[in-house]
């Protein structure tokens, strides 16, 4: 019978901590890989705790901030539209570190979203982990058949006018959609620009807005 | 880099094949046997098929974007007609969809 509470050298008691569940058969597969390639030298663990690091310092700032500089800088977002990771890297020393970000706009007639039906490959180094939802089987298999659908879910109506792009993210890109700078929003400075621009609005399940 | 088979605009056919096995496949089964036009040519990568278990050496292979009509991709399709799908796809799952300049003799 396990014991409910214990002693120990400090003034309180508490349940003992242990792990509440059996580890499933995949975590077991890449516990047992990543010791495998550490104990033959491929990398050392404390490679892995650096590129976590590394990943989990990423946010949606990154891509917001590039996405403000596109809204007050024409020539910019046009270079950034033609090549994204270049642009990136050359103009912001901002490194997505993928082959290469495909980078589309949305406009007046076209509004822009972004899947991976095949798994859940995601610009993380521009936008930080992706949000559980974004890896989904319902909005996985959804959002290429019904994407108004799964956008009015999201309550983002698209303007039956509009064209609705969806991007399927199946091989070697990643995307970062550039949403439309909203009304009321002239003369202002890039920073403030910023804070608007949320993870969904560069996925492109929602819409920048002042209110938000 | 490998020379493209295909240009911007050129109508392409996804081939529809379906092997079975163990298979690391990037081109989803829903766009499998749809007519769409080329978008974009991103480069050429590594094949995934090879990649995914363990074949370093493989060749590189010209990856496009093809935009598709989603009313050709979904018989029910609801939406605006102009609505469009875009997939990323191996030049080796692709073919020459009729009308296509590379058909020409």
């Amino acid at each position: 019978m396990p014991h409910e509470q214990h002693e120990h050298a400090h003034d309180h008691s508490h349940a003992p901590i242990q792990a509440d569940e059996r580890q499933g058969y995949y975590q077991r597969l890449a516990d047992a890989t990543r010791n495998l390639l550490i104990e033959k030298g491929v990398f050392t663990a404390g490679d892995m705790r650096a590129i976590i690091e590394k990943i989990d310092g990423r946010s949606p700032a990154l891509g917001a901030r590039i996405v403000a500089r596109a809204w007050t800088d024409p020539p910019f977002r046009k270079r950034l539209l033609a090549r994204g990771k270049q642009t990136m890297l050359e103009e912001m020393d901002i490194d997505p570190v993928v082959a290469d970000i495909v980078v589309v706009e949305n406009t007046p007639d076209v509004h822009n979203v972004v899947v991976c039906t095949l798994c859940s490959c995601y610009p993380v180094f521009i936008l930080g982990r992706p949000p559980d939802w974004y890896k989904s089987y319902a909005y996985r298999s959804r959002v290429v058949r019904n994407p108004r659908g799964v956008l009015q879910d999201f309550g983002t109506t698209i303007d039956p006018a509009r064209e609705v792009r969806v991007h399927d993210s199946t091989a070697d890109m990643r995307y970062l959609v550039i949403p439309m700078r909203p009304d009321g929003t002239d003369g202002w400075p890039e920073d403030k620009l910023a804070e608007l621009v949320t993870r969904d609005t560069m996925v492109g399940t929602a819409e920048v807005s002042i209110a938000n | 880099m490998t020379e493209a088979r295909f240009q911007v605009g050129d109508p392409v056919l996804v081939t529809s094949r379906y092997p079975t096995g163990r298979r690391h496949i990037r081109t989803p089964f829903y766009i499998r046997g749809k007519i769409g036009k080329i978008e974009r040519i991103c480069g050429a990568f590594k094949n995934p098929e090879d990649l995914a278990f363990g074949k370093y050496e493989t060749i590189r292979i010209p990856l496009y974007r093809v935009r598709f009509d989603q009313v050709e991709v979904w018989n029910d399709y609801a939406g605006n007609p102009d609505d469009t799908i875009e997939v990323e796809i191996f030049e080796h799952w692709l073919e020459p969809a009729e009308g296509s300049a590379t058909d020409a003799p």
